[in-house]
């Protein structure tokens, strides 16, 4: 008895400690070999090197690859179309088998991420987010694909947005290819912008006109908010920075050293956030909101205005219910700069030459051909997928033509909704270094100011760059 | 219960001397002879020291061996102390102990008390113990989740039940969880609410344990009820108490899913950041798996100093 109560205790005080170290168990456990792929022909093309990364995949090659983020079965249209463009791809080539791996919730969680790249464990062609690219190097997880990509391999290279690819290199060498991009905006409820009077064609472009229209949104009364901010899960940072960018400001210096928003920008923000939260009161009584509560007000007309990305749309449609017809977007008010993001695929560290080809050339059809893959937009409008929002939005000149004529063509949902958003496109700009650290540490400006009417601006910044700095010098 | 009727006497000792190693009697040894004995017993326990190995202990080395290494190009290097360098210098490091040991004074204050006096409450009474019991164990049985959601929609500033009722008192509505100074309490009371049925069981199942002829004769000296708690339950429960007080300090300074889930983690000006939740940012937000480790390492140093502490009062509780 008391050597299996000790053994409790000594498990309680421990197992609880560290969420960390199961995880890395379980990754140790769950170690595979990178390095054998279990493909003879592969194995025999790499001892052999004769591989030409620059030639495409010859069609006569037999190879096995395991991709990520097939869909669900819960996610039937999409399956389906995985499938035929699975089978259409055989068509070219018939001896690539494509192994679909699928993930239940979001394709890309965090810390599962984290263990598999610890584990070494993830598919041959995985996915991950723009900002994961610092990780994945550290990790040594991703193949430098800038040989094996090429005008032959991907012949849309041309049009692809130089800013897209290019958060996908370091030091000159490739490491991904994308998949959809976004920069965010201000996404209204159009509804709400009518009750109020004032007109959802016509989004507010500076600050100013977002307190006037939260202002006159939130006095419809009856619970609505007219703006709503993050303030916690280190969202509200991601949005303190957004809003920085916007008026031009910078969280972190040239140098990427010092903090850069201690100054008159950044005052700026925080004082625009105070007076709507406390001398206009229009942007309700609940705070300390995190990713998906915005959402949930805003598709129960709840909320009148708030930042975000086109892609939150669809979650709000698919997910809680709401209808297109009901948002539209403009552009990030301020207009300087806005943050910037997206979602690609990597090759993993190590596979062979021909599995390579196998997954770029995958890739190239099923992720960057006009027309074809997550491009054939008759195809996904005839599925009840919804075509027609501003994002993904990566390619120029003759793609982009084509593009934006298909999706136009079978768009399921009013676009000229966004027009405001696509007419006046910001220039994008990614996180800053140490991101969730630097947002962690300003979740708490965040949440001062929306949850403390007597909040010290002036001070929660100081304390903030201080921390900031203590990060960015610990890197 | 005293001491030789649980204890062999000296005599019955040596009428049943123990067999020599070596001897006919017992070859192989006592540790060889008891294996043979409880065979079976043995062989259930594989199942449990293999869950055991790894998934406790493994993982318990693993996190002192990452605490001092970092991984670096896939490969894993030795970096001394350095992790600890990294969480020390962490602007939220010590708002997290302050924290920490804020929620877990509050809890000892009210999460300690409240089920002791519920537990002498629900024993004073004569009927429906039993429906007491059940109903106030209840709580423990709701996924701490739904606990903790409920809370959210008691405490929400704009629809909330208890501004609602504050509204009708004509009382000032609060910001129950938006507020730095009130943040922490009203942790400690959804915390308190969700928790207390299984101590107050342990406290109800000690209480009727206490020999009723103390209480009548405590009566007979003229003793009312605050003076036969102070003089026969609490010197009677004293132990169990004293557990207790160790475990909810053990338990309470691993909080982490009330403020995680009911402020988003850090909190108004991040007066709700945990030494758990700042582990899990290490880990899941920042893929420090290092700092995690080292932090981790930290909090498990202190909570083994409660641990020993747990150990002894168990082993003097057993005696």
């Amino acid at each position: 008895m008391r050597s299996a109560r000790l053994r409790r205790t000594r498990r309680a005080s421990a197992v609880t400690l560290v969420s960390a170290m199961t995880l890395t168990a379980l990754a140790a456990c769950g170690t595979s070999s990178s390095d054998d792929d279990g493909d003879g022909a592969s194995q025999q093309s790499r001892q052999s090197g004769a591989t030409d990364a620059s030639v495409p995949l010859d069609p006569k090659t037999k190879v096995s690859i395991t991709i990520d983020c097939m869909p669900p079965a819960a996610k039937a249209a999409e399956l389906k179309e995985w499938k035929e463009d699975v089978a259409a791809f055989n068509k070219t080539y018939p001896n690539v088998t494509i192994e679909g791996r699928s993930t239940p919730g979001q394709c890309l969680e965090p810390p599962r991420f984290t263990a598999m790249l610890k584990a070494k464990s993830q598919p041959d062609v995985f996915y991950t987010y723009f900002t994961d690219l610092p990780q994945v190097l550290s990790e040594d997880g991703a193949e430098d694909i800038s040989a094996y990509v090429s005008d032959r391999t991907v012949p849309a290279l041309k049009d692809i947005d130089p800013n897209v690819l290019g958060s996908l290199k370091q030091d000159g060498k490739l490491y991904g290819l994308p998949t959809s991009n976004y920069t965010m905006g201000l996404l209204i409820n159009r509804k709400l912008f009518k009750d109020a009077g004032l007109d959802p064609d016509a989004p507010p472009k500076t600050w100013e006109e977002v307190r006037a229209a939260a202002k006159k949104i939130a006095g419809l009364g009856e619970g609505v908010s007219g703006f709503g901010e993050y303030s916690a899960g280190n969202t509200g940072g991601w949005h303190f920075t957004a809003q920085l960018y916007s008026l031009g400001g910078d969280i972190v210096d040239t140098s990427g050293k010092k903090a850069a928003f201690n100054n008159d920008l950044g005052k700026q923000v925080a004082k625009n956030l105070r007076a709507m939260r406390w001398d206009d009161d229009s942007m309700g009584k609940t705070q300390l909101l995190k990713w998906g509560d915005l959402q949930k007000q805003i598709a129960t007309d709840k909320l009148g205005m708030f930042l975000a990305a086109p892609d939150d749309i669809t979650y709000m449609v698919q997910q809680l219910g709401a209808s297109y017809e009901n948002f539209g977007m403009g552009p990030i008010p301020g207009g300087r700069n806005t943050l910037a993001g997206g979602n690609n695929y990597m090759i993993k560290k190590g596979i062979s030459p021909d599995k390579i080809k196998a997954g770029i050339a995958w890739l190239n059809f099923k992720n960057l051909t006009v027309g074809k893959g997550q491009f054939d937009w008759s195809r996904a409008k005839a599925d009840n997928l919804p075509v027609g929002l501003p994002q993904p939005n990566f390619w120029l000149n003759g793609s982009k033509k084509t593009d934006d004529a298909g999706r136009a063509a079978s768009a399921t949902m009013p676009v000229a909704n966004f027009r405001a958003f696509m007419a006046n496109p910001v220039p994008g700009k990614s996180e800053p270094p140490k991101a969730q650290e630097i947002y962690k540490v300003l979740d708490n400006v965040m949440s001062g100011i929306l949850t403390n009417k007597d909040a010290d601006v002036d001070k929660l910044l100081s304390t903030a760059e201080t921390q900031v700095n203590q990060v960015l010098a610990n890197q | 219960m005293s001491a030789p009727s649980l204890t062999p006497s000296r005599a019955a000792r040596s009428r049943n001397p123990q067999p020599r190693q070596g001897s006919p009697e017992a070859p192989g040894g006592t540790f060889a002879r008891n294996l043979r004995r409880n065979l079976t017993a043995h062989a259930f326990l594989i199942g449990a020291v293999v869950c055991f190995a790894l998934f406790s202990w493994y993982p318990m080395v693993r996190e002192f061996l990452l605490a001092f290494q970092k991984t670096e190009s896939g490969r894993t290097v030795w970096v001394g102390l350095d992790n600890f360098t990294t969480v020390f210098n962490d602007p939220a490091f010590w708002q997290a102990w302050g924290n920490t040991l804020w929620f877990t004074t509050l809890a000892l204050v009210l999460g300690f008390a409240v089920p002791f006096v519920l537990a002498i409450t629900i024993n004073e009474f004569r009927h429906g113990k039993g429906y007491l019991r059940l109903l106030v164990y209840l709580p423990v049985m709701l996924p701490p989740v739904a606990g903790v959601l409920l809370f959210q929609y008691l405490y929400d500033p704009g629809y909330g039940l208890l501004n609602e009722l504050l509204g009708l008192l004509r009382l000032p509505e609060q910001q129950w969880l938006q507020d730095a100074d009130i943040a922490m309490f009203s942790l400690v009371v959804a915390s308190t609410w969700m928790n207390m049925g299984g101590a107050t069981l342990i406290y109800l199942a000690a209480l009727q344990g206490i020999p009723g002829e103390l209480y009548e004769a405590a009566e007979l000296d003229g003793a009312g009820l605050l003076r036969r708690i102070w003089h026969v339950t609490i010197p009677q429960t004293r132990l169990i108490l004293s557990l207790m007080f160790l475990m909810q300090i053990i338990a309470t300074m691993q909080v982490f899913v009330e403020p995680f889930l009911l402020t988003g983690g850090a909190g108004p000006e991040g007066s709700t950041t945990t030494v758990v939740y700042l582990i899990y940012q290490y880990a899941f937000n920042f893929n420090n798996y290092g700092a995690a480790a080292a932090l981790g390492l930290l909090l498990l140093v202190l909570l083994a100093g409660f641990s020993a502490a747990y150990a002894k009062l168990s082993r003097s509780e057993d005696a």
